[in-house]
Formats: C-alpha cells, structure tokens, sequence
C-alpha cells in the first residue's frame, strides 16, 4: 500500500523515453539542488563578472536615455524617409524574443511536453525582462516619452480618445496586455517553489521575503487543485496571446502602403520569425546557464535536440517567408513591389539580405544532423548567429522598405549614430542585468514540477 | 448566541514519505467518516481532490466572468467612444467600424480573463495567509520538500485527541504531531 515513489525497486510501467532529468533523483535531492543555487551557495565568481559586465551596458543604457530625453530623437540617425529606425528595428526583435518564453510555458504545458519542465522558469523570466526591453522603445520613440499615457483611454479634460482605427493603438494594448500575463503566468508557478524557499531558507530577512512572496502557500489538496485549473487556464490563455501580439506588432507595418510592408504574410512570417528568434535567445542562455550551474542533469542533450529542431522548423518557416515575399513581388507586377526586392538584394544595403540569408536561411540547416543538434559549441555559435541574423531581418523589414519607397526624389539613406548602437547594447545590458538578478534571488527551474517529473520516472 | 468553545489545538497532522502513502490514506481517513481534512504535499496529486470529495472548483467561471467583463466592456468602450462620446466623421466611413475594434476586443477579453483567473485562484484559496497553525509544526517545513501530511481538524464531530491520533497512527504514518492554534 505505502508504495515509497523514491524507492528504485517501483517497476516502470512506462516505455522507454529520452531522459528529461537524469536518474538518480529523489524529491529533496531536486529541491536542494535548485534552491541550493540560490540559498546555500556563496555568490559564485562567473556570477559576479557576468552581472558587472553587464551593468556597465545597462549604465550606458541610463547615459544614453538622459542624453535622449535632454537633445530629443535628433540624436538618433533617424530622419525622413527613414524615421523608425534602430528604436522600432529593436523593439520588434526583442518582443520577439519574448515570445519563445511563453510559448515554452504555456504551449509545450497545452501539449503535456514534459521537456519545457527544467527550461520553462527562466524562458519565461526571458519573456518578462525582453517585453520590458521591448516597451521600452517605442516610448523612447515617442520624442516625449512623458506624455506616453495619452495613449492610453483615460478621463481627458479635451475629451479625446485613442484612435482605435490606428494599429500603433492596437499595439499598446497587446504589448501591456502580453506584459502583464506573462508576469500573471510566471508569477502563479512560482508561488509553490517561493513556498519552497521560504521553507529551505535559513536566515531570518531571507525567509520574511520569501514568506511574503510565498503568501502563505502550504501545499494543501484542495488548492493545487484549484492552482492547477488556473495555471492550465492561463496556459490556454496565454497560446492565442501569444500569437495575437506578433501578428498585431506586422499590423503596424502591413496597414501601412509602403512596398516591402504592405503584405498579407506578415502576421504567421512574424510570428515564426519570433519563435525563431526567442528559441535562439533559450539556446544561447541556457548553455551557459547549464554549463556554469553544473545543471546537466536537468537541462540534458535532449533538452538542446529538441529545441534544435524548433529552430530548424521555424528556420525553415521564416525561409518560406523569404522566398514568398520575392514571389509576390515578381507576381504582382507592380514595379514599387518589384524594385524594393531587386533593392534588398542589389541595393546599397545589399549585404544585410545576404546576411540575413546566411544566418536564418543556411546556418540552420545544420540541424539536419543529429550531430550537431547535440553539439554544444555548434549550437551555441548557431544561436547566437540566428539572433544576429533575426536583427538584421527586422533591420531589412524597416530601414531598407522604407529608405526607397516611391519617388526617387524623396528617397534617402540611414546611417545609425553611436546614440543608436549605444541604446541597442544597453538595452542588452539592462536584459541581461535583469536576469542575472532573477538567477541568484528566484528558483530558475520550477521545483515543484521537477519533483512531479521524478516521481514520475522512478 | 455564545460562540461555540475553541477546540484546544487545531487539529493533528500525520506524515507521510509518499505520494501513495497520503492517498491511500487519505481514502481511509475519509472512509472513516472524517470530514474535516485536508492533504498536503509538495506537488499536485492525482486523485488527491476526489478522495478528498472536492469537485467544486469555480475557478473556470470566474476565469469566464472575467474574459466576458473584459470583451464586452473593451467592444463597448471603443464603440461608445467612436459613435456617442466623440464621432469623427471621415470621408463617410462608418462611425461603428467593427472590425478594426477587433483587435483591442481580444486583447482586454485576456487580459480580463488572466487577470480574474489570478485573482480567483487567490481568492478561493483564501491566500494571502501569513499565518496558520500548520506553520506550528516543525516537521511540516518538509511538505515544500519531500513529504506528505493528513491533517484531521478538531473541529470535525469525529474528532477525538486521543482516537484519531491512534488512528492516524495505524495509517502507516511516520509521526502525528499536535497542530497548536
């Protein structure tokens, strides 16, 4: 009857799958050593070196807002034609980015992948950090970023309202809204593991924050069942939402008649260029996190096969996307259409589409071989040459459709400005300070499923 | 009316080192004819709710009361806005042009429903709660962790400091403490 779950004489029942967590493991040995990383350990070395890095980009981050918000726009290299520039290229890319965090989360959840288990906490905390990176732009955009609220239906003394006709409206409401679940979902499945650290915690200060955040969760029946419900109901939530807020973001590029904008495969070509792209950004944090947190049991080879493929299925979509938008060009037999093509490939940024060729069309054909799927140095490299890639993508989508769109007279280039490149590194700096904070204080991988996986396999 | 004497502790608690260890005995408990009970563990267990004979869950509505708040009151606020509260009239276009409404309609329908899901969720489960008598019991640090508790409330008309402790005794436990209030 007391059959222990931990005892290794239970005969498994259940065919044999690739491991998703190492043998060997019992429920206390996963609690230690996840909470571990945060409570027990002294703050390691790498930790230390990695978090100065950078916030000395996320000060050069602070620099070049106060120098914005005292000159104003003028010192971007932003100007007419080209007036969205690195702001809206860098928003698009880091919401995308967002994007593989819940997709992870909720969709791999819908889809009882037990694999998201050990990377869907801090893809998800991914998601948080690069929604915020991504807010950030457009408002900075703004040119009087403190007024942004007007965007916003509130009690206005002239009686004026958004204009809900306008997707750049639609877009305020689909990133707060994906802002503001995504926290909502990341936060619901912390509460157990906070449980759990207000538990393991020793130091009084240390257990008090806990304790707060925890809310007084004790594990009872009746409100995991309810936890449960509500946590699938978010996931089923959170997949439309997903889906929406990439397709809104390519509204506010097909509402608009620009050639090389104005295009119906926008939305599903968005969305799979930020799967694309998000999955990437998992790659390249989770292979550093695993190797210097010695997490290899958890975040195994299986874990980096699958994601590999992901990356290759959705390389292969965004390709499609590529070779469709030449097509429709050539076959609409509109001269605008035809010369923004010829433009991308043989105008004066030419080397941006080879480029963005060779980084999401070719490097990822290598996943065809299992070899490499499971070579850590090759996807570490691919995926760092996919995020780069999917940067330029963004950066061929605004700078290169708009520089020449209609009349040669009013055509024009765009050279981005040293306050240009400062804001896109610092905004990479402010990401990466805002994860390396969430590694030492929250549990990056979520205890509580985990224990559920070892139950489950013993 | 005088209010009913406070029962002296809260109730017992019994540890368990299984997930199957705590339903088994929980089924007992409850086949027992004990009402006032309630499972601990470190992750959700299957069945663990049904032997507990809780179905009713209303997270779901309210999760559905929220979504439609959110549909109906965003539709309503952009229509309000565009064709009552301030119509522009361009070129003769259509003052209620649903379909670019849309957009933002689904948006707040989430956002809504997420939002009263949390909050349902929080609510039913009467959390925050900083304090309980669970707390009390040393041992029961380890329901985060690795064990499993069965907690007989002495409020339950079965009740009995010393009947129910040997009967929890007898469950295959590894200890029943003392809940103090």
């Amino acid at each position: 009857m007391a059959t222990n779950l931990n005892s290794p004489e239970r005969p498994d029942a259940l065919p044999p799958q690739p491991p998703v967590v190492a043998p060997g493991y019992t429920y206390a040995s996963v609690t230690e050593k996840i909470s571990g990383i945060v409570l027990t350990r002294r703050t390691p070395w790498f930790w230390i070196i990695a978090f100065t890095s950078a916030f000395v980009l996320f000060v050069l981050l602070n620099v070049a807002i106060a120098y914005l918000l005292y000159k104003g726009v003028g010192i971007w290299g932003i100007d007419i034609p080209v007036a969205w520039g690195f702001a809206i290229v860098n928003f698009v890319w880091w919401i995308g980015i967002g994007h593989a965090g819940t997709l992870i989360s909720a969709f791999l959840l819908l889809f009882r992948q037990e694999w998201r288990t050990s990377i869907n906490r801090f893809a998800e905390a991914m998601t948080l950090f690069a929604v915020a990176c991504a807010g950030m732009f457009p408002l900075l955009h703004l040119g009087r970023p403190w007024v942004f609220y007007w965007l916003f239906p509130y009690p206005d003394t002239m009686r004026l309202w958004p204009q809900w006709r306008s997707p750049l409206v639609w877009d305020v409401f689909a990133v707060s809204t994906y802002a503001t679940v995504s926290f909502i979902f990341w936060f619901v499945g912390l509460i157990p593991d906070l449980a759990s650290m207000r538990d393991r915690a020793r130091n009084r200060f240390v257990r008090a924050f806990y304790g707060i955040l925890a809310m007084g969760w004790r594990g009872a029946a009746r409100h995991w069942h309810r936890y449960r419900i509500a946590y699938l109901l978010l996931a089923g939530l959170a997949t439309p939402l997903v889906v929406s807020v990439h397709s809104v973001v390519s509204f506010d590029f097909t509402i608009a008649i620009v050639p090389g904008w104005h295009s119906t495969i926008f939305p599903p070509y968005f969305v799979a260029g930020a799967i694309f792209s998000g999955f990437a950004m998992v790659i390249s944090l989770a292979i550093p996190i695993r190797k210097f947190y010695e997490l290899e049991d958890f975040i195994t080879l299986q874990h980096l096969d699958n994601m590999a493929k992901i990356l290759l299925a959705t390389g292969l979509m965004v390709s499609y996307g590529y070779v469709m938008e030449v097509f429709m060009a050539w076959y609409s037999g509109s001269p605008f259409e035809q010369y923004m093509s010829h433009n991308r490939m043989f105008g004066p940024y030419a080397v941006v589409f080879w480029m963005v060729i060779a980084c999401n069309v070719l490097s990822p054909q290598l996943f065809w071989w299992k070899r490499m799927r499971t070579s850590v140095p090759v996807l570490f490299i691919v995926s760092i040459i996919v995020n780069i890639g999917m940067w330029l993508e963004r950066f061929m989508i605004i700078v290169v459709s708009l520089h020449r769109d209609f009349m040669p007279s009013a055509w024009g280039m765009y050279y981005p400005t040293f306050w240009d490149l400062a804001t896109l590194f610092g905004s990479v700096g402010l990401f990466l300070t805002l994860m390396f904070l969430f590694i030492r204080v929250l549990p990056m991988i979520s205890i509580f499923e985990m224990r559920e996986l070892v139950g489950e396999h013993k | 009316m005088k209010p009913k004497p406070k029962p002296p502790i809260y109730g017992l608690v019994a540890e368990f080192d299984g997930a199957e260890a705590l339903l088994a005995a929980t089924r007992q408990t409850f086949a027992e004819g004990y009402r006032k009970l309630e499972a601990y563990s470190p992750f959700p267990i299957e069945g663990l709710d049904e032997a507990l004979e809780f179905h009713r869950n209303r997270v779901p509505l309210i999760t559905l009361i929220g979504g439609i708040v959110g549909g109906v009151g965003g539709f309503f606020m952009e229509w309000f806005s565009a064709v009552i509260h301030y119509p522009i009239n361009v070129g003769g276009r259509p003052l209620n042009s649903w379909p670019a409404f849309i957009p933002i309609t689904f948006e707040l329908t989430i956002l809504c429903a997420s939002i009263a899901a949390l909050l349902g969720m929080l609510g039913l489960n009467g959390l925050p709660m900083p304090y309980h008598p669970l707390f009390n019991v040393d041992q029961f640090q380890r329901a985060s962790r690795d064990r499993f508790f069965l907690c007989v409330e002495a409020t339950d008309p079965k009740f009995d400091r010393e009947r129910t402790r040997l009967f929890l005794q007898n469950l295959n436990s590894k200890g029943v403490y003392d809940v103090d209030h």
